[in-house]
C-alpha cells in the first residue's frame, strides 16, 4: 500500500480527532494566553480584555531584567556542565556491548522520568545536616563536623545538572550511536591515542551535535521551577518560579503570561538556531 | 579510550545517579521519624504508611488514576495522527505532528500557564478531568515519537501484499498494520504513563488546589517539614519507572526506540 494523497472526506477521518484535540488543548489554550498577556489587571485577581503593554514594560524592570539574566546564567552553566560530563560517557556508552547499554538506557530514563520534586527531596536530603553526604566525610576523617549544604548556588547547579544529564545523555546518543566507528579505527592506526583521537576525531566530527545539544539542555534547564525554591534561596529563583508565583499566589495573570510569552519567544528563537545548526550539519 | 578510565568514569557517573537516592533508601527504612542517615535501626512502616494513610493513599490513587487515563488519551491522539502521516501525502497534515511535538519541547510552565488561563477562561478551572486532558496534551508526544519510528519501521510491502489478496482498509489495519504497531503503542503509553505519575507543574497549575497527586502532595509535605513517607514514596517511584522500563527494554528495542539502529542492524 503506498502512500496516497486523501481522496474524499472519508479519508481524512483519522485526523479529525487528534487535530481537534490538539488545537481546542494546545492552540487555543496558547492563543489565550498570548491574549491575556496584553490585558488589563483589576485589583482584586481579575482582568479585563484591553490592548496594553504594561505588563511587557513591567518585565523590562531592573529586577525581573536580573531574574531573566539570572535564568538565562544559570541554564547555560547547566548545559555546559552536562554536556562536559555526558559527551564522553555517552561515547563510551555507545562503544559498550548492547545489554550494558539497555541497563544504562533503564537507568537514565528512571532518573529522567523523576520529578522535580523528588529530585529536590533528595538532594535537599544529601546536602543536608543530619542525613546529609558531609557524615560520610565525617566517618572518613576528612571533615570535623557536619554541616548542611544548602541553601546555596552550587546545591541548585548540582540539582539542575542531576535532573538534566539524563536528558544530555539520551539527546546524544542517537547521533553517537551512528557515528561511523572507521573515523577513530582510523586515527586509532595512524598512532593517537585514544584520548586524542576523541579530541581531534569525534568532537570536531560531532560539533553541531554538540552545539544542537548545548541548546536542547539549555532549554530543558529553563524549564526547572521546583529545585531553585528547594534547593536556592530568593535570589537563586528563575522565570518559571516567578511565573508561577505571579500566577497562582500574586493573581497576576497578564503579567505571568507576558512572561510566560518572553520565555516562548527565547525558546523559540534557540530552537530555530538549533534546526540551523542541525542544517549546515547535514550540508556538510 | 582504555577500558579502566571507561569503568572509573562509568562507576563516578553511576555514583553520582545513585547517591541521592541510596541515601533517600537509607532514610526510608529509618525507624523514628528523624531525617538521619545512615538509618537507626530498621523498618518498612513508611511503605505501609503510603497504602494506610488516607491523605497518601488518595493522592496515590489520583497519581495513578491519572497516569492510566491521560497516558490512553495522549495514544488515543497520536496513533490516529501517526498513521495518517504514514498512510497518506499530506504534507501540511504535518502541522499537527509539529503541534503534538511542541508542548514537550517549551518549558513545562507555558504549556501550564496556557492550560490554566484556558480551563479558567472556560470555567472549568478545578475539575479532575481537566487534568487529564491537560496531561495528555503535555505528554502526546511520547507516543507521537514512538509510534512514527514504529511505522517507518513497517515493511510497505507487506501491506501491499495484504491488500493485493482483497483486504479492505479495514482489515489491513487490523490484520497487518496493528499487530506491527503494538510495541510501539505499549512502549508510548508506558512512557507517557510514567512521567504522568511523576508530573508536578502542569497537574498542580490545572488541579492544584481541587486535587492532590503524589508530586503536588510530597511538596506540600515538604513546607511543613519532614516526614519519611517521602523517602518511601520516592524509592516506590523509581523503582515502579526502572520496572517498567525494564519491561520494555525486555519486549522491545530499547537502544532502537531511543534512536539507535536496531541490534540486526537495519
Amino acid at each position: 500500500m503506498r502512500r496516497e494523497p486523501p481522496q474524499t472526506i472519508g479519508d481524512y477521518t483519522p485526523l479529525f480527532f487528534p487535530a481537534a484535540m490538539l488545537t481546542i488543548f494546545f492552540v487555543v489554550p496558547f492563543g489565550t494566553m498570548i491574549a491575556v498577556s496584553f490585558f488589563q489587571r483589576q485589583q482584586g485577581g481579575f482582568y479585563t480584555p484591553a490592548f496594553v503593554f504594561d505588563n511587557y514594560a513591567r518585565f523590562l524592570s531592573a529586577f525581573f531584567g536580573g531574574v531573566l539574566g539570572f535564568s538565562l546564567m544559570m541554564a547555560i552553566a547547566v548545559a555546559i556542565c552536562c554536556v562536559v560530563l555526558a559527551l564522553p560517557f555517552t561515547y563510551m556508552l555507545t562503544r559498550t556491548a548492547r545489554s550494558v547499554q539497555i541497563v544504562w538506557l533503564v537507568a537514565l530514563l528512571s532518573v529522567l522520568s523523576l520529578s522535580e520534586v523528588i529530585i529536590g527531596f533528595a538532594w535537599s536530603t544529601l546536602f543536608s545536616r543530619t542525613a546529609g553526604i558531609t557524615n560520610i566525610l565525617v566517618a572518613l576523617g576528612l571533615m570535623g563536623e557536619a554541616k548542611a549544604l544548602t541553601p546555596s548556588f552550587a546545591a541548585v547547579l548540582t540539582g539542575m545538572v542531576y535532573q538534566a544529564f539524563p536528558y544530555t545523555v539520551l539527546v546524544l546518543f542517537p547521533a553517537l550511536v551512528r557515528l561511523d566507528p572507521t573515523l577513530t579505527e582510523a586515527a586509532r592506526t595512524l598512532g593517537a591515542s585514544p584520548l586524542k583521537a576523541f579530541f581531534t576525531v569525534v568532537v570536531p566530527a560531532l560539533r553541531n551535535t554538540i552545539v544542537a545539544t548545548l541548546i536542547m539542555v539549555f532549554i530543558f534547564a529553563l524549564g526547572s521551577y521546583l529545585l531553585p525554591q528547594l534547593l536556592g534561596r530568593p535570589q537563586h529563583w528563575t522565570l518559571s518560579v516567578l511565573i508561577t508565583d505571579q500566577a497562582i499566589y500574586q493573581s497576576n495573570m497578564p503579567f505571568a503570561a507576558a512572561m510566560a510569552v518572553f520565555l516562548v519567544l527565547v525558546t523559540l528563537g534557540l530552537v530555530a538556531l538549533t534546526v540551523l545548526a542541525g542544517r549546515k550539519g547535514e550540508a556538510a | 579510550m582504555t577500558s579502566i578510565f571507561r569503568k572509573f568514569y562509568f562507576f563516578l557517573i553511576a555514583l553520582f545517579l545513585a547517591l541521592p537516592l541510596i541515601v533517600v533508601a537509607g532514610v526510608s527504612v529509618n525507624q523514628k521519624q528523624t531525617l538521619a542517615f545512615p538509618p537507626q535501626g530498621f523498618s518498612t512502616s513508611w511503605y505501609g504508611e503510603i497504602f494506610l494513610n488516607p491523605e497518601w493513599r488518595n493522592a496515590l490513587i489520583a497519581s495513578v488514576t491519572l497516569a492510566v487515563l491521560s497516558a490512553a488519551l495522549a495514544v488515543a491522539i497520536a496513533l490516529p495522527l501517526a498513521w495518517f502521516l504514514w498512510r497518506r501525502i499530506a504534507p501540511w497534515a504535518n502541522i499537527f505532528q509539529l503541534l503534538g511535538v511542541a508542548p514537550f519541547t517549551l518549558p513545562p510552565v507555558i504549556t501550564a500557564l496556557g492550560l490554566l488561563t484556558f480551563w479558567a477562561t472556560v470555567g472549568f478551572y478545578g475539575q479532575p478531568w481537566t487534568a487529564v486532558v491537560s496531561h495528555a496534551i503535555f505528554f502526546v508526544t511520547l507516543p507521537l515519537v514512538t509510534l512514527s519510528l514504529g511505522f517507518t519501521s513497517i515493511d510497505r510491502s507487506l501491506v501491499e501484499a495484504a491488500s493485493t489478496m482483497g483486504a479492505d482498509e479495514r482489515t489491513v489495519f487490523r490484520t497487518v498494520v496493528l499487530p506491527l504497531i503494538l510495541p510501539y503503542i505499549v512502549s508510548g503509553y508506558a512512557f507517557a504513563f510514567v512521567l504522568s505519575l511523576n508530573e508536578y507543574i502542569v497537574a498542580y497549575m490545572t488541579v492544584g488546589f481541587t486535587m492532590e497527586t503524589l508530586p503536588i502532595k510530597i511538596f506540600n509535605a515538604l513546607r511543613y517539614g519532614y516526614t519519611p513517607t517521602m523517602a518511601s514514596v520516592t524509592i516506590l517511584f523509581v523503582t515502579t519507572a526502572a520496572v517498567i522500563f525494564g519491561l520494555v527494554a525486555r519486549f522491545g528495542d530499547l537502544p532502537k526506540l531511543l534512536g539507535a539502529m536496531s541490534s540486526d542492524g537495519k
